[in-house]
């Protein structure tokens, strides 16, 4: 009630992104046991959805090498979903061979980003999703769509939200049923948060909406508490804050599962988490 | 460890040129129960005082006030609790008792014209007698208004607020002491500062509390953190458009030399991140 009467949410769905972004940014291999481990930790917290690896190729991942081994050797939890990257076509066979029942793709609202990062141009890689798309969708697969860089990019700087709302009405459009927008270098700021998610709001429903904010600069629990403010109900965050970033060595990088469900209890939203088996798996990982 | 009186005065001299209108400088306390603060005569002295900069300390009674201003003191603060067991296991008395000491100290700063800021610990939580109604922090607040504080720090001490407590809290104070008069002291324990802050900020409150560097860790949660970092607040304050004055940074660059002189990592991730963008 007490929620509600403010005008939030009622219930944020967490996408715990721990097992794949976060174990993807930190310098460590990690063996396919613990990563095991960790995810079926992670399925008896309450987490409605575990994002659990990447099927993309080892060589310029190796972190996610053992994609196939984590995909069928983890416990799969009724009412818990598992979604997997997929960055193409490829990738997204070997994941429903894996027994992947849903998928993500990964565009981005900087062309400088996308070139370094998948070495394509946002138009090359829309494309190459929307085979993903067609596949995915003949055969009843939901596919979660990511736009990075969303309010601002290591090589470009400043993004303009109109960029990001068209990206993401592009991922929208091809059939994902959810665009989680990500500030992939955390300098974003309640402000900027708000100018970009105002501007998508005018494209994708705002049900279809993920907010993605990375703590680099510490502004992550102040941007999500924006999103949540403007409605968005689904946040994604990091266990322990798993993965740092990349491009500011020493930086931190997700925000911290654990301090979303601190903040959003704190506010009366239902998100069904337990957070103290949160907790405990994010010291188990650490 | 005790910081070197030199390290102390060379830190604030260097705040001072940051664009910061305010900085706490030490605390008129006895060196007894603060060895930390002993030096605070001579830190008083010792710092170069900007014109247009304030440069409050903390007084608990009388006879720190008095030290306060024979040292060059233009500002004290006053530091009450809405948590009766806090008051009582941080300065041995009740919340009434404290309010009366605190009486004798606004008697003298009102004959010699100075302005007191007062405090108000545990408004979002106590370690001791953990929840704490909102109407407690009203209450105390519009008192130590009354006596003549020109404006209430709300300090969420042990850092275990939330935006949901921070705006409950708020309204309730707001119905006592005009928001104008509203400050508040976030601590990051849990993580959840800013958000807490940008909240206050929502509803009309303009003075933010915080530390460069996120000095200060938690005595009550050992190996927690403690102060909010002012380069995150800055950082927040300059992308909401909001006008602070600060040059962050000089302020990142205050926060690296006293985090050397301390031999201790940043709490602000905004210095983290900065190295190395």
């Amino acid at each position: 009630q007490e929620s509600q009467a403010s005008g939030l949410p009622e219930y944020v769905k967490i996408v715990e992104v721990g097992p794949r972004d976060g174990l993807q940014n930190e310098k460590v291999i990690v063996p396919t046991d613990i990563k095991i481990e960790l995810i079926n930790r992670l399925s008896r917290t309450g987490l409605p959805a575990i994002e659990v690896t990447s099927f993309v190729s080892s060589k310029w991942v190796p972190q996610m090498a053992d994609h196939n081994e984590v995909m069928r050797g983890i416990e799969r939890h009724p009412g818990v979903q598992y979604p997997v990257l997929t960055p193409n076509l490829q990738g997204f066979h070997s994941a429903i061979a894996a027994g992947a029942t849903e998928v993500s793709v990964f565009g981005a609202a900087s062309e400088s980003f996308s070139r370094m990062n998948i070495n394509c141009s946002i138009e090359e890689s829309i494309e190459k999703f929307e085979e993903v798309a067609k596949s995915a969708r003949n055969m009843n697969i939901p596919v979660r769509g990511y736009v990075s860089c969303a309010l601002g990019c290591p090589y470009e700087g400043n993004i303009v939200p109109a960029k990001v709302a068209e990206v993401s009405k592009r991922l929208y459009s091809m059939g994902c049923y959810e665009i989680s927008l990500g500030d992939t270098i955390g300098v974003g700021t309640p402000g900027s948060m708000k100018r970009m998610l105002e501007a998508v709001m005018k494209e994708i429903p705002l049900s279809a909406l993920a907010v993605h904010c990375h703590d680099t600069y510490g502004q992550a629990l102040a941007n999500i508490l924006t999103a949540v403010q403007m409605g968005v109900a689904v946040v994604d965050s990091s266990v322990a804050g798993l993965g740092g970033c990349p491009y500011a060595k020493g930086a931190t990088g997700n925000v911290a599962t654990e301090d979303v469900v601190y903040m959003l209890n704190g506010l009366g939203i239902n998100t069904g988490v337990n957070l103290y088996t949160v907790m405990e798996a994010g010291n188990f990982i650490c | 460890n005790v910081v070197p009186t030199a390290v102390k005065i060379n830190l604030i001299n260097m705040l001072s040129e940051t664009g910061l209108q305010v900085i706490e400088a030490t605390s008129f306390v006895s060196p007894k129960w603060v060895p930390q603060m002993a030096d605070h005569t001579e830190v008083m002295q010792g710092i170069n005082k900007l014109p247009g900069v304030s440069y409050p300390v903390l007084t608990p009674n009388l006879k720190g006030f008095q030290a306060a201003v024979a040292a060059g003191a233009k500002e004290v603060s006053i530091f009450g609790a809405a948590s009766e067991l806090f008051t009582k296991k941080n300065i041995n008395c009740s919340i009434a008792e404290s309010l009366e000491r605190f009486g004798e100290v606004m008697t003298a700063a009102r004959a010699a014209s100075i302005p007191v800021r007062g405090y108000v610990s545990c408004v979002l939580g106590c370690p001791y007698e953990g929840k704490i109604s909102a109407a407690k922090v009203a209450e105390v607040s519009k008192k130590m208004y009354s006596m003549g504080c020109y404006e209430i720090s709300l300090g969420d001490t042990i850092g275990i607020g939330t935006p949901g407590s921070m705006k409950e809290m708020l309204t309730a104070v707001m119905k006592e002491v005009p928001v104008g008069a509203l400050a508040v002291h976030c601590h990051d324990t849990y993580g959840q500062a800013l958000a807490n802050i940008l909240v206050a900020l929502q509803m009309g409150v303009s003075v933010v509390d915080a530390s460069v560097a996120g000095l200060g860790g938690c005595p009550y949660a050992q190996g927690a953190s403690g102060n909010v970092a002012t380069e995150d607040v800055v950082y927040m304050l300059n992308g909401l458009g909001v006008h602070t004055g600060v040059d962050l940074q000089k302020l990142v660059d205050v926060g690296t030399f006293i985090c050397n002189a301390l031999n201790r990592r940043t709490n602000s991730k905004v210095s983290q991140a900065s190295c190395r963008l």
